[in-house]
């Protein structure tokens, strides 16, 4: 018979004022119950170390959760007179903040700059892979293109959250067209633009639409990028300056226009020069405007920086220092060719070039273990290491601090770390989306 | 009275850890039959206080049966506030152990009605049947909770305004800055203790020897407000050697040679597990 039906026939005699003596019941005997929500306030005990801004906190501190987020669990005894109803034993693990990783093309077979039918698919898998390295949230990128790919790839993807499903979408990073020919990488000459007049406009119909986009990196020395900057900035997209011949003063006046972020430094881009810096100066710029800081992209691969240029950098700017992947399709395949883009890649071993050259394509490493290298070549600590792939990407994004953080309030996406930073299992919302071993 | 002295502050705080885990152990804590605690804040307990918290993680006491009430909380400090009571007792044992907030009562110097409060304080503790064991320290003016020196002997929970001897004493959890300095505080009375079935003072430290002696080898005086405790038929005074500094040599040999006593109170040490 039918569901209701049978609801009917099996609870037509209960009375209505029965349901008070089930809410007394259930106070009594389900402490937890008391509230209207759910009170899942899931205690994490016995974790080695939370890094927060104030410092990494002593061994058994205990972080709560509740509804996807931190929850102030002094607030819960005094407050609300409650306490957890579930434990996680961490075993000395150290609870970090999801990592962001705000520069991945692709992985596992996948290339988001395929203009396919199923991207959507495409992301959400790679989404799901990510998981593995301890990225709660991204970005995927694509590069440089010709317009009918942005037209059929951009609206197939929407920001959303992560979740059992994969890290969360944060929105794309759109890497070109409108960058120099002289510093193109492996991006494809002939889908270079430059900014007609109009701009804004201009963009908008090269991409077709920029409402789920979070990133667009230019080159600021081609002519007209100044109110392109600023009016993407103005609409909340990060724009950041890479893959330019751009020198100081072009790198300086774009970020006085809104840019914020430097795609992968040093790659693509002038090398530092002692009488013009380049893009490099922004690091210690003194033309930032007050209040406004200048983040700057890192491959930590061992490949596409020198550890002496990593250290560097990170001693002149180390809270400006944003760990990203690159990574490319090949990321998490065997060696081989496989296609980035509009162009075909060869992996050596940890190397991937651009088919028949030297030129590096990207990165197939991981963003864990991006972590791990950046540690080791930085000598930085434990908390730097890791505020470089979650605290700096989301303070670029201005997402900070609900995510990035693990402040009362923060969205609880966590990455469970072994003390050599090796992911033993991920969290999102509170929620458990990945552990080693299974 | 018994005086208990033992070496140094950590023997101290044990003692005084084991003799509470005991008397739970031993009590048979039930949903239909509370131990009432009474609890103090400062330095002093907190020894104490990670003592017990090392038994609860050995499995060897629980809190599920135990209701707490704490002596005092400052007026106008906001709750959060990392010096107010509430929050010294969260961090350093509530959140460490298997308490029911429910039962853990602290009084709260933000209420509306200050006075209504402290009513309905003594009115918990009453619900509660009474404090079965009231766990308090002395400040260096022989005070006990905030019952500063000319507080009635027979006093209940109030609203009492700081001598600056506590509001010196207290700002160096304020940056040194006198001015923020809570001036008033919610407390219970000398007689709201003295209604407790046992009274447990801990005193350490060189800076409360005075304090001691003029507690217990004066006269009960409401100038040293400890002293009302002569008057109580169980109390126990736990405290270190610096402690003892000014009292007479005859009263430490006499209650050191009363160690052996004393001892039997906490060892054997009891466990829940054994039950």
């Amino acid at each position: 018979m039918p569901l209701l039906q049978a609801m009917e026939q099996a609870c037509g005699d209960i009375q209505v004022t029965a349901i008070h003596a089930w809410f007394r019941h259930a106070r009594g005997y389900f402490p937890g119950a008391q509230r209207e929500k759910t009170l899942l306030a899931m205690s994490m005990r016995s974790c080695g170390q939370t890094p927060t801004d104030g410092g990494i906190h002593e061994p058994t501190e205990d972080l709560w959760v509740r509804e996807g987020r931190i929850l102030d669990p002094e607030k819960l005894f005094f407050d609300e007179q409650g306490y957890a109803d579930k434990h996680v034993d961490c075993e000395g693990s150290i609870i970090a903040p999801g990592f962001i990783d705000v520069q991945i093309n692709g992985g596992y077979g996948i290339d988001f700059s395929q203009a396919s039918e199923d991207v959507s698919d495409g992301v959400s898998f790679v989404a799901k892979k990510i998981l593995e390295h301890g990225v709660t949230s991204f970005c995927p990128t694509l590069v440089t293109s010709p317009p009918e790919v942005y037209h059929k790839v951009l609206p197939q993807v929407t920001v959303h959250d992560g979740g059992p499903h994969g890290a969360g979408v944060l929105g794309f990073h759109l890497e070109g067209p409108f960058i120099s020919a002289e510093k193109k990488g492996a991006h494809p000459e002939k889908y270079l633009r430059t900014f007609k007049s109009g701009g804004l406009e201009h963009l908008m119909e090269v991409y077709g639409s920029l409402d789920d986009v979070a990133i667009v990196t230019l080159a600021p020395e081609l002519p007209g990028s100044q109110s392109v900057v600023r009016e993407l900035s103005q609409r909340g997209i990060t724009v950041s300056l890479g893959h330019s011949a751009a020198d100081l003063s072009q790198a300086e006046e774009a970020v006085q226009q809104g840019a914020s972020f430097i795609t992968h430094l040093f790659n693509a881009m002038l090398p530092f020069h002692h009488r013009d810096p380049g893009i490099v100066g922004l690091l210690t710029s003194d033309r930032i405007p007050a209040g406004r800081a200048v983040y700057y992209g890192m491959i930590a691969d061992g490949i596409h920086t020198n550890p002496a240029a990593l250290r560097i950098a990170h001693r002149a700017h180390p809270s400006g220092l944003v760990l990203v992947t690159d990574a490319i399709t090949a990321m998490g395949l065997p060696p081989g060719r496989h296609t980035l883009g509009q162009q075909v890649i060869e992996i050596q071993g940890l190397h991937a070039y651009v088919a028949g050259t030297k030129t590096l394509s990207g990165s197939i490493a991981t963003m864990d273990m991006c972590v791990r290298h950046f540690k080791q070549a930085s000598g930085c600590s434990v908390q730097e290491a890791l505020e470089a792939a979650s605290l700096h990407p989301a303070q670029l994004l201005g997402i900070s601090p609900k995510k990035g953080k693990l402040d009362y309030g923060s969205d609880a996406d966590l990455v469970l770390l072994d003390e050599g930073l090796n992911v033993k299992a991920t969290y999102i919302s509170g929620e458990e989306v990945w552990r080693k071993g299974q | 009275m018994r005086l208990v002295i033992l070496d140094d502050y950590d023997l101290a705080s044990e003692w005084a850890a084991k003799y509470i885990r005991n008397r739970i152990v031993q009590f048979k804590p039930s949903a239909d039959r509370f131990f009432t605690l009474g609890l103090p804040t400062g330095s002093t307990p907190y020894g104490c206080y990670q003592k017990l918290i090392e038994y609860y993680r050995h499995g060897d006491i629980s809190f599920k049966y135990v209701k707490t009430f704490n002596m005092d909380e400052y007026v106008g400090l906001p709750r959060a506030h990392p010096e107010s009571y509430h929050s010294y007792m969260w961090n350093n044992f509530f959140k460490h152990i298997d308490i029911d907030p429910a039962n853990a009562h602290i009084l709260d110097g933000n209420a509306q009605n200050l006075e209504e409060e402290c009513q309905a304080y003594e009115q918990k503790i009453a619900e509660a049947g009474g404090i079965e064991l009231f766990v308090g320290g002395i400040g260096p003016d022989g005070h006990i909770a905030f019952n500063e020196p000319g507080s009635s002997l027979v006093s209940r929970t109030r609203v009492k305004t700081l001598a600056k001897d506590t509001i010196v004493a207290n700002a160096r959890f304020f940056g040194n800055d006198l001015s923020k300095v809570p001036t008033m505080a919610l407390t219970v009375g000398v007689g709201t203790v003295m209604d407790a079935k046992e009274v447990m003072i801990l005193i350490t430290g060189a800076h409360k020897a005075f304090a001691l002696y003029k507690a217990i080898e004066e006269g009960v005086n409401h100038m040293w407000t400890v002293s009302a405790f002569q008057q109580h038929p169980r109390t126990i005074f736990v405290c270190d050697e610096d402690a003892t500094l000014e009292l007479r040599v005859k009263t430490v040999k006499y209650f050191k040679g009363l160690m052996h006593v004393h001892n039997k109170l906490v060892d054997p040490v009891l466990s829940i597990k054994d039950q």
